[in-house]
């Protein structure tokens, strides 16, 4: 670009850098912000005036931005890094953990409330991020079709011959489901073994669907879908499917294979330090909020005290050891199994 | 003919031009140079490596041949329909031509369900895992566009010309290649531009039906962002994307100033059927399109009737009663989408009105670029254009979660219609009547405002509804805009479909079969006024 040296300054470059003197002065450098944001994902729900409790104490008013799912969330966040539109993030889950906390996108904060977690859910060592909740990803069977016969007990099962055609997946590419499926697998299987488990599951006639709407709604008989009698899906949605059934249920219509569940935990994290933030962080791990979230979020509260509502306590199944994978594991990895998962899956 | 006697003078055009420039360089270049220059740092890997890593011989190779396949034939398919609509007068037709635009508005995640349940595993024509399932899904989205925008023109051409050629002999075909044709062509070129830009940068439909066996560039750039916030892959497709797209809408741009006619245009050239002939030719089209176009439609609309206990109206009735902060009651959603699409068509009219006029009116060099820049946001991924939003606008106000984002959004995309639809027309005004004027004193600016003003006013509104579509059915760059408060419609079937339960499935169909009512109403309200501007 041209330059052109001992120009006078022109009289709109000095109005201008007024200006942005001006603005610099009026915005508050320093002191707590009156207004906090919360960035969430866009599958975030609350019961209505649930921050009302959190501004009366604190005087400090909640706005929520929800953006895409969490992958997005994740990135959009780092993106923004040097000026974040937000001053807490919740949502982020343990297979985006690792990018974010290699891109150092979080002030570290210890919650006293993390005293009332049980401990295999704390991640993070260094307390850059605090659990919040979690679900576990499940296969789910319709028990209509199983009335007289034994579903399938573990992950191996779903290859017999017995439940050919049966099992509806989603893709892991595209689907947040699918993907914790995936990896439930791969830390069942092992590294050397999860290929040749898919070749089996293909063999035994697994139909793969993009998206977790299409999977349950569309294929899976318990959902009201056409030919499929298990999907990959949550473990709370049989209470789900009670809690929004169009009539009053005294059974759940669905169940879930309690083996080789993938665990999913959600944190929350300070993007902009300041002590109103770390107060909405204690408040999202208190009792009022955490007893919220089944109902609204369909996942358990990460706070032991915190009471469930009854459908779930009389319609869920809790997993017996749900399967986990080294967050940095599965950033450092998630592209190469997904590729690798494409060519065996969908050749 | 000189084309040039009572162009704009350059001064006049900058002039005019300003501000859509300002609009495209801030709400657009910037932004995208931002977040590709992020993408443009070393990370330590050869060009060749990230070009291996992200497919990009395969994808660019399937997302050009599948763009030119689904334009090729959503023009073919589109032609006789838009036929029909223009040249017959028939009751029903304004109903049909504002329903024909509801595929259009409708989101990817809803019409990929119903296309599975029409063409799945479980329906007697199985289509999955084919390609076919993407081309007749980018057939179905896009045919509104062919029927608007060349049945645009094709209204408003004078029939005498054809009366006189079938007078002097020449048989119905004939009249059709050697008199309909060439004075459609920039209507057909404008048309399918556009449809080649959608199916060029398709996303939901592609990655919702391929599964990833098939993948646009589009999916791929969201594939490298999303499994592994790989900015240089994801650059590097988007400059490959936006070199494609140049490449087609300069190659537009020239065609189009070699190849306008400038011809007497009519208000309405439609007259009745004649005959028994010709109204079984009609019925039997309109029967075609409405069954093909409907059925999908007519899945979502089943599914929001049929509950457990029969049919009735109860998943409407249930819609906003979930006690949840972010499910806002159908109505509040309703009026946030007639809002941002009331403001989006405003801009987008202001903005490629104003452009419209330089690139109709101006000299060719000048046209020819602005008319190229104004079209890439069509051509742009959702994904660029909705981090870059987010890297670049937060200087000189910090716009990145303001509301107003929205509309804005929606502008950028909806634009090219309101351009797409004005330009051929303008072109199309004879010279004479602008060499009239100006013979009479009239300074071009005169000339402007009484003779070219009046005429395009027709197409304007005609953009305005394409526009207000566009707006209607935005779901990608919205859900960058994080505004949970101010949902869409789009937005609020999403928002339900995500939930398990037969409850909160029936009132996705049902917020889908509303979406579907609103655009209808609307589309038909602006189509009203536009049959109402009266002679030309």
């Amino acid at each position: 670009m041209e330059t052109k040296p001992n120009r006078p300054p022109h009289l709109l470059t000095i109005a201008l850098v007024a200006l942005l003197l001006v603005a610099a002065c009026t915005t508050p450098t320093s002191g707590d912000p009156t207004e906090l944001v919360l960035v969430t994902h866009d599958s975030f729900a609350v019961s209505d005036g649930i921050f009302a409790s959190f501004e009366e104490q604190t005087g400090v008013s909640v706005r929520v931005l929800t953006v895409g799912d969490a992958g997005i969330l994740t990135n959009q966040a780092i993106l923004t890094r040097s000026n974040p539109t937000a001053d807490v993030l919740f949502g982020i889950d343990n297979t985006f953990l690792s990018r974010a906390l290699d891109a150092d996108l979080f002030v570290p904060y210890r919650s006293p409330a993390l005293e009332g977690v049980p401990v295999d859910l704390i991640v993070d060592p260094d307390g850059r991020v605090t659990p919040i909740d979690f679900g576990d990803v499940c296969i789910n069977f319709d028990k209509a079709a199983f009335a007289d016969r034994t579903p399938p007990g573990s992950l191996a099962d779903l290859t017999r011959p017995e439940f050919a055609g049966e099992l509806v997946v989603e893709n892991p590419a595209t689907s947040s489901p699918g993907l914790a499926f995936l990896l439930a697998t791969i830390a069942t299987f092992g590294d050397d073994g999860w290929q040749s488990y898919w070749a089996d599951l293909v063999a035994n006639d697994v139909l793969v669907v993009p998206d977790w709407e299409t999977a349950y709604y569309g294929r899976f008989t318990g959902g009201g879908g056409s030919d499929r009698t298990m999907v990959v899906s949550y473990a709370s949605s049989p209470p789900a499917e009670v809690i929004f059934a169009e009539t009053t249920l005294t059974e759940a219509p669905t169940a879930v294979v309690t083996e080789g569940c993938f665990r999913q935990i959600e944190f929350a994290g300070i993007l902009r330090d300041s002590a109103p933030a770390r107060q909405l962080v204690d408040f999202l791990l208190s009792e009022a909020f955490q007893e919220d979230i089944p109902l609204n979020m369909f996942v358990f509260p990460a706070l032991s005290s915190a009471a469930l509502p009854s459908e779930f306590v009389e319609f869920t199944e809790l997993p017996t050891a749900p399967a986990t994978l080294d967050p940095a594991l599965i950033e450092a990895n998630r592209d190469i199994w997904i590729d690798e998962w494409t060519s065996i899956v969908l050749p | 003919m000189d084309q040039h006697r009572s162009s704009l003078t350059r001064r006049q055009s900058w002039l005019l031009a300003a501000l859509p420039g300002l609009f495209i360089v801030y709400f657009f270049a910037y932004p995208v140079v931002a977040i590709l220059g992020m993408g443009l740092v070393g990370d330590g890997r050869s060009w060749a490596e990230v070009a291996t890593r992200s497919g990009l011989a395969d994808v660019a190779w399937f997302t050009t041949w599948q763009a030119v396949a689904s334009t090729l034939l959503t023009v073919l398919l589109g032609m006789p329909v838009a036929w029909v609509l223009a040249r017959f007068s028939f009751p029903g037709r304004a109903a049909i031509r504002a329903g024909l635009m509801i595929p259009f508005v409708m989101p990817t995640v809803v019409v990929g369900a119903a296309f599975l349940a029409l063409a799945g595993p479980t329906s007697r024509i199985d289509l999955s895992g084919s390609v076919w399932l993407i081309l007749s899904a980018h057939v179905f989205y896009n045919l509104a566009v062919v029927i608007r925008v060349v049945g645009g023109l094709w209204t408003s051409l004078d029939p005498r010309l054809e009366d006189a050629a079938r007078m002097l002999g020449a048989s119905r075909f004939r009249t059709f290649r050697a008199v309909t044709l060439p004075l459609l062509r920039p209507a057909i070129a404008a048309a399918s531009s556009i449809v080649f830009l959608f199916s060029f940068t398709s996303f939901g439909v592609v990655l919702l039906l391929g599964g990833l066996r098939f993948r646009t560039i589009e999916v791929a750039i969201w594939q490298r962002v999303q499994t592994a916030l790989d900015l240089r892959g994801a650059a590097l497709l988007a400059i490959v994307q936006l070199l494609g797209v140049t490449a087609i809408l300069f190659a537009y741009a020239r065609y189009q100033a070699r190849r306008s006619t400038q011809q007497h245009l009519v208000a309405d050239g439609a007259r009745p059927p004649a005959g028994p002939g010709q109204w079984s030719i009609v019925i039997g089209i309109l029967t075609a399109v409405v069954l093909a176009e409907g059925a999908p439609l007519a899945v979502l609309a089943i599914r929001s009737l049929r509950t457990t206990s029969g049919w009735g109206f109860q998943f409407y009735r249930s819609l906003g009663e979930l006690d949840s902060a972010f499910f806002v009651p159908a109505t509040e959603a309703i009026r946030n989408s007639l809002w941002f699409g009331v403001l989006a068509t405003t801009i987008a009219l202001v903005v490629g009105g104003l452009a419209a006029i330089v690139i109709g009116r101006s000299d060719r060099g000048i046209a020819t670029w602005f008319d190229a820049v104004l079209m890439l946001p069509l051509g742009t991924s959702a994904v660029t254009i909705g981090f870059g939003f987010l890297v670049a606008l937060d200087w000189p106000v910090d716009l990145r979660t303001s509301v107003a984002l929205v509309p804005i959004a929606h502008a950028l995309v909806a634009t090219p219609f309101v351009v797409r639809s004005v330009v051929p027309v303008l072109r199309s005004i004879r010279e004479r009547l602008r060499e009239a004027a100006a013979t009479l004193g009239a300074s071009p600016l005169q000339v402007l405002r009484h003779i070219d003003l009046p005429i395009i006013s027709r197409a304007l509104l005609a953009g305005a509804g394409l526009a207000f579509a566009v707006s209607l059915g935005e779901f990608g760059a919205t859900t960058f805009i994080a505004r949970p408060d101010f949902p869409t419609l789009p937005i609020a079937i999403f928002r339900y479909l995500g939930r398990p339960g037969a409850a909160t499935f029936g009132s996705a169909m049902a917020m889908s079969t509303i979406l579907m009512a609103v655009t209808a109403v609307v589309i038909g309200t602006i189509d009203r006024f536009r049959q109402a501007g009266g002679d030309l």
